[in-house]
């Protein structure tokens, strides 16, 4: 049998939602203890003969049957979740109502409810996303640091800060609460900074950032499917998800090469995620609020709708990027303007726009935007100064990919190879 | 061909899932080389490291144990087959105990020459 890497975590976070909801957020470190056995005992036991096919059902049942003892054991010593706690007390409405918690709906929804509970209106966005990978997508603390390239102190301490928070907050979020559309928006870019890690993030290594894509499409398509929080802004982030990770596989080349946009083999982008992001992008529409994830899917889409490069609609994405910019402005944003500008009127002006960009202070660690910088002077045909930004570049590079792309960039400002660039696109 | 019980050792340590994971899928990759091989006698089985209890007297006086925090427990068995120790210890090459500071124990089982 072959087992996608994700699963075992997707599962764990299941379990673990359901878990909270059962025991009570108060009880999180409990509820992450009966995951933790759960699983351990079940890989144990699969590493002799095997995962049997049935293993999901095995692990839920596993899982309730401890609570169950957990509940018995300590049911004088803790306080549970209120609604359950005439259940406990009577030892023959135990197991049905503990067997009522873990039917698939309500699964779903405790997933739901640890989604928008994580995102809770006093943590940082960048705790939110590290409860996100941790209590949703199961990732250990090195495993998170490593992602980030931030050191597990640091990501423990945002761990612990936020789950501190939560459990003083006693519950999970209910998702008929009044403040349902603000914390959904919220939600939205927890999902949204975890996708853009996985795409555009630190860490070297291709596995972790496909997974840490697959998991933010994951939680989104939970947005999706349940109705109330399935609005055209989910949809706008969706079809921006889909579109985008449709790239992934063209992105890193057999060789292990980064691949920028421009000199991708857009054959091997993933039909099956276009289409479907191409159908989020229409459903999307039906609202009359423009978020920034509606605008980055349309760009992202017309990208895609471009059968190659060349083709690209260089002034309407332009357009697009204005639009952006009055939306969410942010000095990255501005830089990927600069690089419209570019194709759409050329490198000169390209670099007016990058010089313009107002709080590029931002930038100082963003090896991007001494790439860009060469990328444009050298098409200026500025070899020197292109190499000097290509160099800067590669100092600031977070990984080894990263490092040899600019290499290759470095290699194209010595002399003799400039000449034989015919078509002046950035690559 | 003799056959050894190969005990494995490990120190007690919570992994996340995804090593969990790995560590389940290289322990499978290492029975099927050796089933393919003909060196599997008897799968055995992964003990519950979690608790356990020593009895000491024939009143049935115990101690509770091993506990989990004793290095190198037990954490299973299996029975491989072996013309000697060297082929044996060979066996063992590539199993994933080693990348969980663990060990194997191998023991020959008793064969009555006929």
């Amino acid at each position: 049998m072959k087992l996608d890497g994700g699963f075992f975590r997707q599962e764990a976070a299941r379990l673990l939602a359901t878990l909270t909801r059962a025991f009570g957020m108060a009880n999180l470190a409990l509820a992450e203890d009966v995951v933790q056995e759960t699983l351990a005992d079940a890989f144990e036991t699969w590493s002799y003969q095997g995962v049997p096919p049935h293993y999901a059902a095995l692990l839920t049942t596993a899982a309730k049957n401890r609570a169950i003892d957990v509940f018995r054991r300590q049911r004088t010593a803790r306080r549970f979740a209120p609604e359950l706690q005439w259940h406990i007390e009577s030892e023959w409405a135990l197991a049905p109502a503990v067997e009522a918690m873990f039917l698939p709906d309500a699964l779903k929804d405790d997933e739901l409810r640890m989604m928008f509970t994580c995102c809770h209106p006093r943590l940082g966005e960048d705790v939110q996303v590290a409860l996100v990978l941790h209590l949703l997508c199961a990732f250990g603390v090195e495993e998170i640091a490593s992602a980030f390239l931030v050191s597990p102190s640091a990501i423990e301490k945002r761990i612990s800060r936020g789950k501190k928070l939560l459990s003083e907050s006693g519950q999970l979020f209910e998702l008929t609460r009044a403040d349902f559309l603000p914390r959904l928006s919220a939600v939205h870019r927890a999902l949204y900074l975890l996708f853009n890690e996985g795409y555009h993030g630190a860490s070297a290594l291709a596995v972790v950032r496909g997974d840490l894509c697959r998991d933010a499409m994951r939680l989104v398509r939970l947005l999706v499917d349940h109705q109330p929080s399935a609005t055209p802004t989910t949809y706008g982030l969706a079809a921006l998800m889909w579109l985008v990770a449709a790239r992934l596989p063209a992105r890193i080349d057999q060789a292990g090469n980064l691949k920028d946009l421009f000199e991708q083999d857009r054959s091997m982008w993933d039909e099956q995620l276009l289409g479907e992001g191409m159908r989020f992008l229409e459903r999307s529409a039906s609202g009359d609020m423009i978020t920034e994830y509606h605008v980055e899917a349309a760009i992202a889409g017309m990208h895609s709708a471009a059968g190659e490069a060349r083709a690209t609609p260089w002034a309407d994405i332009l357009e697009l990027y204005d639009v952006l910019m009055k939306i969410r402005p942010s000095p990255v944003v501005a830089l990927n303007r600069a690089v419209a500008i570019a194709q759409h009127q050329g490198p000169a002006k390209g670099l007016e726009a990058v010089r313009a960009i107002e709080d590029a202070g931002r930038l100082t660690t963003y090896p991007f935007y001494p790439a860009v910088l060469g990328e444009l002077e050298l098409r200026c045909g500025h070899v020197e100064v292109a190499r000097k930004h290509f160099q800067e570049a590669h100092r600031l590079a977070r990984n080894q990919g990263e490092r040899r792309f600019l290499d290759n960039r470095i290699e194209d400002c010595t002399p003799k190879t400039v000449p034989g660039r015919q078509d002046p696109v950035r690559r | 061909m003799s056959e050894f019980v190969f005990l494995y050792r490990r120190p007690a340590k919570d992994r996340t899932v995804q090593q969990m994971q790995e560590s389940m899928q290289k322990w499978q990759a290492w029975f099927k080389t050796m089933e393919q091989s003909g060196h599997l006698a008897n799968y055995g089985q992964p003990l519950d490291t979690k608790g356990g209890r020593v009895v000491k007297d024939k009143q049935g006086g115990y101690t509770d144990g091993p506990y989990a925090e004793t290095k190198d427990i037990v954490v299973g068995y299996s029975v491989i087959k072996a013309k000697d120790y060297d082929e044996a210890v060979a066996l063992t090459h590539g199993h994933p105990i080693f990348d969980q500071d663990g060990m194997v124990e191998i023991r020959p089982l008793f064969k009555m020459e006929a």
